[in-house]
């Protein structure tokens, strides 16, 4: 976890060394208060959830006499208390053989890179894993998760790029079934949530993939992108309508952007926050940590 | 929302008081509901701030003119403003001011959309304009990346009589070495672009900057895109600067506007950069791509798809 936190500090330092200004004031005044609204939208999370959440904090802690720590450390606070009823641990169930994993997501968000990344985590923990390459639309997406594949030593059941993805579906759960497999994550293709064919197609997969196993599947994560502005709103809000979403994890929080959004969406959905991407690389995935996430927007 | 913030901002116009030139007070007010929206759009902060000082100065005292309510000219003010801020009227095309072939540069964050662009861009230039386009991935990072701009190339290759075609790949290389190898290629066999595309990488990671800074200094691109996702939020204006900063900018494509984001975006790259937003991407084929229109993504922005009906008539 320590890798976690300091690789999301050094992404932080230039909006920290801003923020560190703000503190060396030792009262918390309106001027104060307003300076770190700003920091708050600037980290996304929206003009009217950061509004909400100084009005709290100045309910709590205004004219007090505070060092800039104690500021920092207060409002973490409030933020992490908003999060901590969504970060929920991901745990595939171990009586399901498969537990199946159906990963959704608009376009270039992760998806496929999430499944690389679990797959390897639960290979480490000795779960037999099976992937399948269910993005038979974009060029070279099939290469790419069997190429995953090859990494963590786990299988990748594929076709040909243009195949029915519903069909596929159906054999690598058949497949996967057979083999008693601990775990069957399900890589689709990215989709734009305004784009109803599309979506449409993700809610056939399922309804397929029900023919062979009515309980599956067990868990729908959508993956988000941290640069994400307001939108990631609308994503969840359509995603998660077409195809119960069951949670969400946030990639790429080891770049410059803050990923606030997520406390928008904590506030909006209650969907709980699993995991989130630090990487590009197999080991880059760490449990969802309302504390450190917390921290880490505010640096 | 849309129709939320549309009709909020027609209230707060229509509320103005009627004179002879806009008050302070009245501008004041609209421009609280201007800053709401564009940050709702994901305009960065900073770009808010200066941009609704620069509206506000320009709309105090101007003499409201016969026939047009007090919200209008606000209206149209604004609008006129973030048009301009958005590069003006009339689109930014592509330099092509280089001997042959003619080096562009693909570059952004992770998944941005930088290599199904580069595909676009050849199909268009090969297309269109006839040329004869060199692709080259220079993507060592991701799984599969030189692979799919390769199948991108022969998607193109069959739309134009073979004009487009890929770099061969070879293992082990790294992306300095392809970029000159490119070059090369693309000289002896008589292309006319060669596009490079690189992996993505974080404003953040130095050891990644240093390398396509080297990747610049061999091919001397006529163009360095930044390929932006039109979802971007308030990050936008870190990623700006830093690649800005680090390699410079002649251009930006924004991905994805086939969404339904707002794209603020836009405005904090432009506002940043100074670069052109050139084009726009309106889907994953190779024809969705399109020039930008700055008066298209200023109401977008707004939230008010209705700017141009309250404008005309300003
Ligand atoms: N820095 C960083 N990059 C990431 C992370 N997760 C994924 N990426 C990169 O983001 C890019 C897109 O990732 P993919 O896994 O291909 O995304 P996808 O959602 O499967 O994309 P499509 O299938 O095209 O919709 C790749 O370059 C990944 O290496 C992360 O946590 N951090
Ligand atoms: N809907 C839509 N999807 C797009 C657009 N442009 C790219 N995409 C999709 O976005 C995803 C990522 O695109 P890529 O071209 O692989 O992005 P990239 O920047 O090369 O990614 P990395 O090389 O991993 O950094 C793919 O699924 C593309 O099909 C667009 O304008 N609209
Ligand atoms: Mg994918
Ligand atoms: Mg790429």
């Amino acid at each position: 976890m320590a890798g976690f936190f300091s690789r999301l500090k050094a992404g932080l330092s230039r909006s920290n060394a801003r923020l560190n200004a703000i503190f060396v004031k030792r009262m918390l005044d309106e001027e104060t208060l307003e300076e770190l609204e700003d920091e708050l939208i600037a980290a996304d999370l929206g003009p009217a959830v950061a509004e909400r959440i100084i009005e709290q904090f100045r309910d709590t802690s205004f004219g007090q006499d505070v060092t800039s720590d104690e500021i920092k450390d207060t409002l973490a606070r409030e933020i992490a208390k908003v999060l901590e009823p969504v970060a929920v641990p991901f745990t595939p169930d171990p009586a399901r053989k498969p537990h199946v994993v159906l990963v959704v997501g608009v376009n270039g968000t992760g998806k496929t890179t999430t499944i690389g990344k679990m797959a390897h985590y639960y290979r480490q923990e000795g779960k037999s894993v099976m992937m399948v390459a269910g993005d038979t639309f974009r060029a070279a997406a099939v290469e790419q998760l069997q190429i995953w594949g090859e990494r963590v030593n786990a299988p990748v059941i594929a076709s040909k790029t243009g195949a029915d993805a519903a069909g596929l579906v159906y054999d690598g759960l058949k497949r996967a079934t057979e083999e008693k497999a601990d775990l069957l994550l399900i890589d689709t293709a990215g989709r734009l949530h305004n784009k109803s064919a599309l979506m449409e197609e993700l809610a056939k997969i399922i309804r397929v993939m029900r023919k062979f196993d009515d309980s599956a599947p067990h868990s729908v994560l959508l993956v988000l992108d941290a640069t994400t502005g307001q939108n990631a709103i609308e994503q969840v809000r359509v995603f998660r309508e077409l195809v119960d979403v069951t949670g969400l994890v946030v990639t790429k929080l080891d770049g410059s952007a803050r990923g606030g959004i997520v406390i928008a969406l904590a506030e909006q959905f209650k969907l709980p926050v699993h995991l989130v991407g630090v990487g590009e690389k197999a080991e880059d995935l760490r449990p969802f940590s309302a504390d450190e996430f917390s921290r880490g927007l505010l640096g | 929302m849309f129709e939320q913030l549309s009709s909020r901002m027609s209230r707060v116009f229509e509320g103005l008081s009627r004179g002879g030139k806009l008050s302070e007070a009245d501008v004041s007010e609209a421009m609280r509901e201007v800053r709401l929206a564009m940050l709702e759009a994901d305009v960065a902060l900073p770009v808010v701030r200066s941009f609704v000082a620069k509206v506000k100065e320009k709309a105090v005292g101007e003499k409201i003119l016969e026939g047009v309510s007090p919200g209008q000219a606000v209206a149209k003010i604004v609008n006129d403003a973030l048009i301009e801020s958005l590069g003006g009227a009339g689109v930014a095309p592509l330099n092509m001011a280089a001997s042959a072939p003619v080096p562009l540069l693909m570059v952004g964050l992770q998944g941005a959309g930088k290599t199904t662009t580069a595909g676009k861009l050849a199909l268009r230039l090969a297309g269109r304009e006839r040329k004869k386009i060199l692709l080259a991935s220079l993507d060592v990072q991701r799984p599969a990346a030189q692979l799919q701009l390769q199948q991108l190339a022969q998607q193109a290759a069959l739309l134009t009589e073979g004009r487009v075609a890929s770099l061969p790949i070879i293992a082990g290389q790294q992306p300095v070495e392809i970029a000159q190898r490119a070059l090369e290629a693309a000289r002896r066999e008589g292309f006319d672009v060669v596009i490079l595309d690189t992996a993505g990488r974080l404003a953040i990671d130095e050891a990644l900057m240093n390398e396509v800074r080297e990747v610049r200094d061999v091919s001397r691109p006529a163009e360095t895109l930044l390929v932006v996702d039109a979802m971007t939020g308030q990050d936008a204006v870190n990623t700006a600067q830093a690649f800005k900063d680090q390699i410079g900018i002649s251009g930006v494509v924004m991905s994805r506007m086939d969404g339904d984001a707002r794209g603020g975006a836009a405005l904090s790259m432009k506002a940043v950069t100074g670069a052109p937003i050139k084009f726009t991407g309106s889907g994953e084929k190779l024809d969705a791509l399109e020039e930008f229109h700055p008066e298209r993504v200023a109401g977008r922005i707004l939230g008010l798809g209705d700017i141009a009906g309250l404008v005309e008539k300003a």
